[in-house]
């Protein structure tokens, strides 16, 4: 963006300049440094004025709960507060690493992640793909405005929806099982099928959601590379493959990359509001954890420590990715 | 479209015929979960179907008799109003000045707020900080903590540089300062993003429950969604009253919860189909531009 390249020298001219307009995207042949930073600022009080709300915003409330993150290397204690409670080093590391629970979490979080990621990701790409050949506009309208309404609906709601949904006695998946003569599958309470309710309704939830962008982006495909295939004689599969899914590359990139970097964010909503204490061993995750913990069981530097952990280790993630994406087609985000 | 007017195939009409039915089914099953759930709040149970066989209106009549549900709308419409205009008002201003390029150091402050959406001091910090403010038990400590978004922000601040300087040139000639432009040029054409931010924060405050988990405790000063939680997930009895019988007829517990999740839903489904088509623009303005 060419006005984020401009910037450094505008604030240099802006000091130099007489008239109150007129030069003002002008370049100043002379920058000089430092020149009357606060000067600056009075002279735009009003934008500045505009901004303070946002910055003081974000300094209390953002920034401020930062410098707390040390109470993981504390032993934090209520009545003494973060910054006088005494130092531990790395003890609450030390302890996340060797006990059994944590290790059991963490392995779930990925698990769990890794196959949304593996379904949920391509699934928006694939209806977009489809729904986009549907020809007949009204249609392809109301297909697509139905598709996005669970994104609307909150996981206490779809929690409550899915727990009677999926119930073993009335709910209607296990109406059928029984009915074709099979024993009803208690999919919230059985270990053995806790993960697959989280990863179908996960996507059940985000497909539609998911591919307006993809929509986006293939409207803004020149349509004619459609018609010189058309000469060419390829079919609809042919131009699905070979001209919609390559134009849509570069936004794919982009979605994979913030994915890849969500796979230790987990989706806490649906499983806070999905899970119970028979599923704790395949349904736990970080974000979970952390909330229990630290605010039910009050092991508040322990949990900061998990959620420490938990942050670097996203934070890490998105920088690969982006790097990964940048060497394999320069579609990375910065 | 020239490839439209070609006479099709056979294999092409069956390929259509066939997205087009996977297009039904999709939509289908996206739809039925919620059908289901009308159904189970009529007290239809333990069936398949695709119209109510019964219609029995007692779980309406014990949830619109429910105190917690009323204490719940009246929080959750209150929290929605307040922290989507104070929202939008930080935002939109905070937007603007971002987007002037000759804001003073308009890069170290856009990098200040853009860090916030990769790093965050964490939930205990946070929660520590809300005590520390005395945030705790406070309305404030549901509106507060989401004020401003770096990602909205960033998208609007988009937008804004997207308008051309010479509109408000004049303006500034006639002397008018930046909050006047502002209010009087870059607002007025901007209504459509403006819209698309509200409305985010507002289905985004309509749907928010865990703030309110952690930081109020009093349950009459709890938000609607807490209180279906309460009701559809914990099964409290407190929160549900349920006595299985009212002069309208029987009903189940399943039903009433059915049928308190319906309700808190109603007004989120009927906004539906005038404010979805904001929600995509957005969208598509935030990942054309973003």
């Amino acid at each position: 963006m060419h006005q984020n390249v401009n910037s450094a020298n505008i604030f240099i001219q802006e000091s130099n300049r007489h008239q109150p307009t007129a030069d003002l995207m002008r370049p100043s042949p002379v920058p000089k440094k430092k020149p009357g930073m606060l000067h600056n600022y009075w002279k735009n009080r009003y934008l500045v004025l505009l901004l303070l709300p946002a910055i003081i915003f974000f300094a209390i409330f953002c920034y401020g709960p930062m410098p707390g993150v040390i109470i993981a290397f504390k032993d934090y204690k209520f009545r003494l507060g973060i910054f006088k409670s005494p130092w531990v080093g790395l003890q609450n590391f030390r302890m996340l690493f060797s006990i059994k629970s944590f290790g059991e979490v963490f392995r779930n979080t990925l698990i769990i992640s890794v196959y949304k990621l593996l379904t949920g990701f391509p699934a928006p790409i694939l209806f977009a793909l489809f729904l986009n050949e549907i020809r007949q506009l009204k249609f392809k309208k109301a297909v697509q405005t139905i598709s996005y309404l669970p994104h609307f609906v909150s996981w206490v709601v779809l929690g409550g929806l899915f727990i009677q949904f999926l119930s073993p006695s009335t709910g209607p998946i296990n109406v059928i099982l029984k009915s074709l003569g099979m024993n009803p599958i208690f999919f919230l309470g059985d270990p053995k099928w806790f993960r697959s309710v989280l990863v179908v309704t996960s996507m059940w939830k985000g497909f539609g959601w998911g591919s307006i962008v993809y929509l986006a982006s293939i409207t803004s495909i020149d349509t004619q590379l459609y018609d010189a295939a058309d000469i060419d004689g390829a079919g609809r599969f042919r131009k699905m493959w070979s001209i919609t899914l390559p134009e849509m590359i570069p936004v794919i990139t982009i979605m994979l990359i913030f994915s890849v970097g969500g796979i230790v964010g987990d989706d806490f909503d649906q499983i806070f509001n999905l899970y119970n204490k028979a599923v704790y061993s395949v349904g736990d995750v970080l974000g979970t954890y952390i909330y229990r913990v630290g605010l039910v069981d009050m092991k508040y530097s322990f949990s900061a420590a998990v959620g420490l952990f938990r942050n670097a280790i996203s934070f890490a993630l998105v920088f690969l990715a982006n790097f990964v994406a940048n060497r394999v087609n320069e579609y990375g985000i910065w | 479209m020239a490839y439209l007017s070609r006479r099709r195939t056979k294999g092409e009409v069956t390929f259509e015929c066939v997205n087009g039915f996977v297009m039904v089914l999709l939509s289908f099953t996206t739809l039925y979960p919620f059908l289901f759930l009308i159904f189970q709040s009529l007290g239809n149970s333990a069936s398949i179907s695709f119209l109510p066989r019964e219609f029995e209106t007692a779980a309406y009549a014990t949830v619109f008799k429910n105190s917690y549900i009323w204490s719940g709308f009246r929080n959750t419409i209150w929290r929605t109003a307040v922290g989507t205009v104070l929202s939008v008002l930080v935002t939109t201003s905070g937007a603007y000045a971002l987007s002037k390029t000759w804001f003073p150091n308009r890069r170290f402050w856009t990098g200040f707020i853009v860090f916030t959406m990769f790093f965050s001091g964490g939930l205990i910090p946070s929660y520590l900080l809300m005590k520390g403010l005395g945030l705790y038990n406070s309305f404030w400590a549901m509106i507060l903590p989401g004020l401003c978004s770096a990602y909205n922000l960033t998208i609007m601040r988009n937008f804004f540089m997207g308008i051309p300087n010479e509109l408000e040139e004049s303006a500034k000639i006639d002397g008018a300062n930046d909050i006047q432009i502002m209010l009087r040029i870059v607002v007025p054409i901007s209504l459509p993003i403006i819209a698309t931010i509200s409305l985010w924060n507002a289905v985004g405050h309509w749907n928010a429950w865990f703030d309110c988990m952690i930081y109020i405790t009093e349950p009459r000063n709890q938000v609607l969604q807490l209180i279906l939680r309460h009701i559809v997930i914990e099964g409290t009895s407190q929160y549900m009253n349920f006595t299985g019988t009212m002069d309208t007829g029987t009903y189940t517990p399943e039903a009433v919860k059915a049928a308190s999740t319906i309700v808190a839903t109603l007004p989120i489904l009927l906004a539906y189909p005038f404010i979805q088509k904001y929600f995509v623009k957005g969208v598509i303005v935030g990942s054309l531009k973003g």
